[in-house]
């Protein structure tokens, strides 16, 4: 192993990070917000929504990221509608395409693992909820969606991780994030185990980290599923 | 507001004409009810009698076929769905009436992921919006008075089903609801558990508390109760005072029902 080669691979590497992180961070959360969207549509009983809903989802989880990323970043500027309005200089960098089609993707996605998470709120505690007066986005707020986020969130937190690694795809058009300066190195110096082998690692190494944020999250949230070892110790403050 | 009667005479509910189908099968076959404040209302009926269908109406968790719900005078308005069904003609209306009844389930059904605390001043807070300090001070005062207040920080996965029971009849004397609904509250206990909650029940009724209580504990309903309905197949078979119907009843029925 020629380690002086490695190290530098990472340095060569290194500044890609940010932009990955921003990439997977930008369409995770725009991707959530829509993914919401999307459940609350899917589980309406109004048809017209549920349709709508299920033909995005279908779209999306059924084509590969890749078509979707190459559809968005040569196929909108097909559209001299499109090329002449006020977003096309969002539109036209790559930067954007690579974010829509992520935030695209993962919204279909997500729109699942949120809509299996309401649909597990039992009934009972939603009746509890509708027989003291609750109803409508009070009811959503305070009972449902609470207890779907803890159900959806070992969900998500793969949907997160499979994010992260999707933001390689974007070096296909011309980001230079981790993968796209790896790419670039292995044309410089034909080491392709090497390079590829530090990008790896500086995937697992974001991934571990997101790992573990997921999992405190998850104990944080789930104080209930957990033996009543020290309730009060673990508690203190006022109830929220 | 339309057909409001007096409030003062009102009784605190009053059903009449109730009918429930699903589908072709009818449960309820137009029962007629009512509960002045302070009385204690116990609905007997072998399972599938109508019981709980009924006490679910009070509240609309069930949506009548036909028939009028009133509580404290204000009749719940419906209006013609699709197919002929009613259904509320103004959720508003059923909401505010709801945060105005409190109601006991047979599986408790406390909100898995809050405290205690946090189930019994989830409604007073949100739903009827008053300060949260005054909430806090009347929750701890309930848990007290319903034996748990030691519990007030643990999770309901954490209770046992007693204490469970116990904290959602905390919960629902919070709301500071106008009747008390309790729907087979002792069923899902172990037998060694029901005491406890009885208990409860009966300190409430002493209060004066309007309860309308659907259950299988006899001794209940002959001690506590002002009132004794017994249903059988969707029909009200038999009403009137405890020592009056568990004395000699004239249903047939009602003392085989007593018998087993």
């Amino acid at each position: 192993m020629d380690f002086a080669f490695l190290l530098e691979t990472f340095v060569r590497l290194a500044p890609g990070v940010p932009l990955t992180l921003r990439l997977a961070l930008t369409s995770v959360v725009f991707g959530m917000v829509l993914a919401l969207l999307f459940a609350v549509m899917r589980l309406s009983r109004v048809w017209p929504l549920v349709l709508m809903a299920r033909a995005y989802v279908f779209i999306f989880r059924s084509t590969p990221l890749l078509v979707q990323i190459f559809l968005i970043y040569y196929g909108l500027s097909q559209f001299p509608e499109l090329r002449y309005s006020a977003l096309w200089p969002i539109l036209r960098e790559p930067y954007w395409c690579a974010i829509l089609a992520l935030t695209l993707n993962t919204a279909a996605y997500g729109s699942e693992i949120i809509r299996g998470g309401v649909q597990s709120v039992p009934h009972g505690q939603i009746e509890a909820a509708r027989a003291c007066g609750m109803g409508g986005l009070l009811l959503f707020r305070r009972i449902v969606l609470p207890l779907a986020v803890r159900q959806a969130l070992p969900g998500y937190g793969n949907e997160i991780i499979l994010m992260v690694k999707a933001t390689a795809l974007a070096s296909v058009i011309t980001l230079m994030e981790i993968t796209g300066l790896a790419a670039k190195l292995i044309s410089e110096t034909y080491r392709a185990i090497e390079v590829f082998i530090v990008a790896g690692a500086i995937y697992l190494a974001i991934n571990y980290v997101i790992t573990r944020i997921i999992q405190m999250l998850e104990y944080r949230l789930t104080p209930y599923l957990r033996p009543a070892a020290t309730p009060t110790a673990a508690r203190t403050g006022e109830p929220t | 507001m339309n057909a409001i009667e007096d409030a003062g005479a009102a009784p605190a509910v009053r059903i009449s004409g109730l009918h429930k189908s699903y589908g072709a099968y009818e449960v309820l076959k137009g029962v007629s009810l009512s509960a002045s404040d302070g009385e204690v209302v116990s609905i007997l009926g072998s399972s599938g009698s109508g019981k709980s269908t009924m006490l679910r109406c009070v509240n609309m968790l069930e949506i009548p076929t036909a028939g009028e719900v009133a509580i404290g005078g204000e009749v719940i308005r419906m209006k013609q769905g699709r197919g002929g069904m009613q259904k509320p003609a103004d959720r508003a209306q059923i909401d505010r009436l709801r945060s105005n009844i409190g109601m006991v389930f047979q599986s408790f059904n406390l909100w898995s992921h809050k405290t205690i605390l946090e189930n019994v001043i989830e409604a007073p807070i949100h739903v009827q919006k008053r300060p949260r300090a005054e909430c806090v001070e009347e929750a701890k005062e309930l848990l007290a008075k319903v034996g748990i207040a030691d519990k007030a920080r643990h999770y309901p996965a954490h209770l046992s089903g007693g204490q469970q029971q116990r904290a959602a009849i905390a919960r629902a004397l919070a709301q500071r609801p106008r009747v008390m609904l309790f729907d087979e509250p002792t069923s899902a206990l172990d037998p060694e558990l029901v005491g406890e909650v009885l208990k409860v029940m009966r300190t409430l009724a002493e209060e004066g508390r309007t309860m309308l209580v659907v259950t299988h504990e006899m001794d209940f309903a002959r001690d506590v109760s002002s009132k004794v309905i017994f249903l059988h197949q969707g029909v009200v078979e038999e009403e009137g005072a405890p020592e009056a119907v568990f004395g000699a009843s004239r249903s047939e029925r009602f003392r085989q029902f007593l018998k087993r």
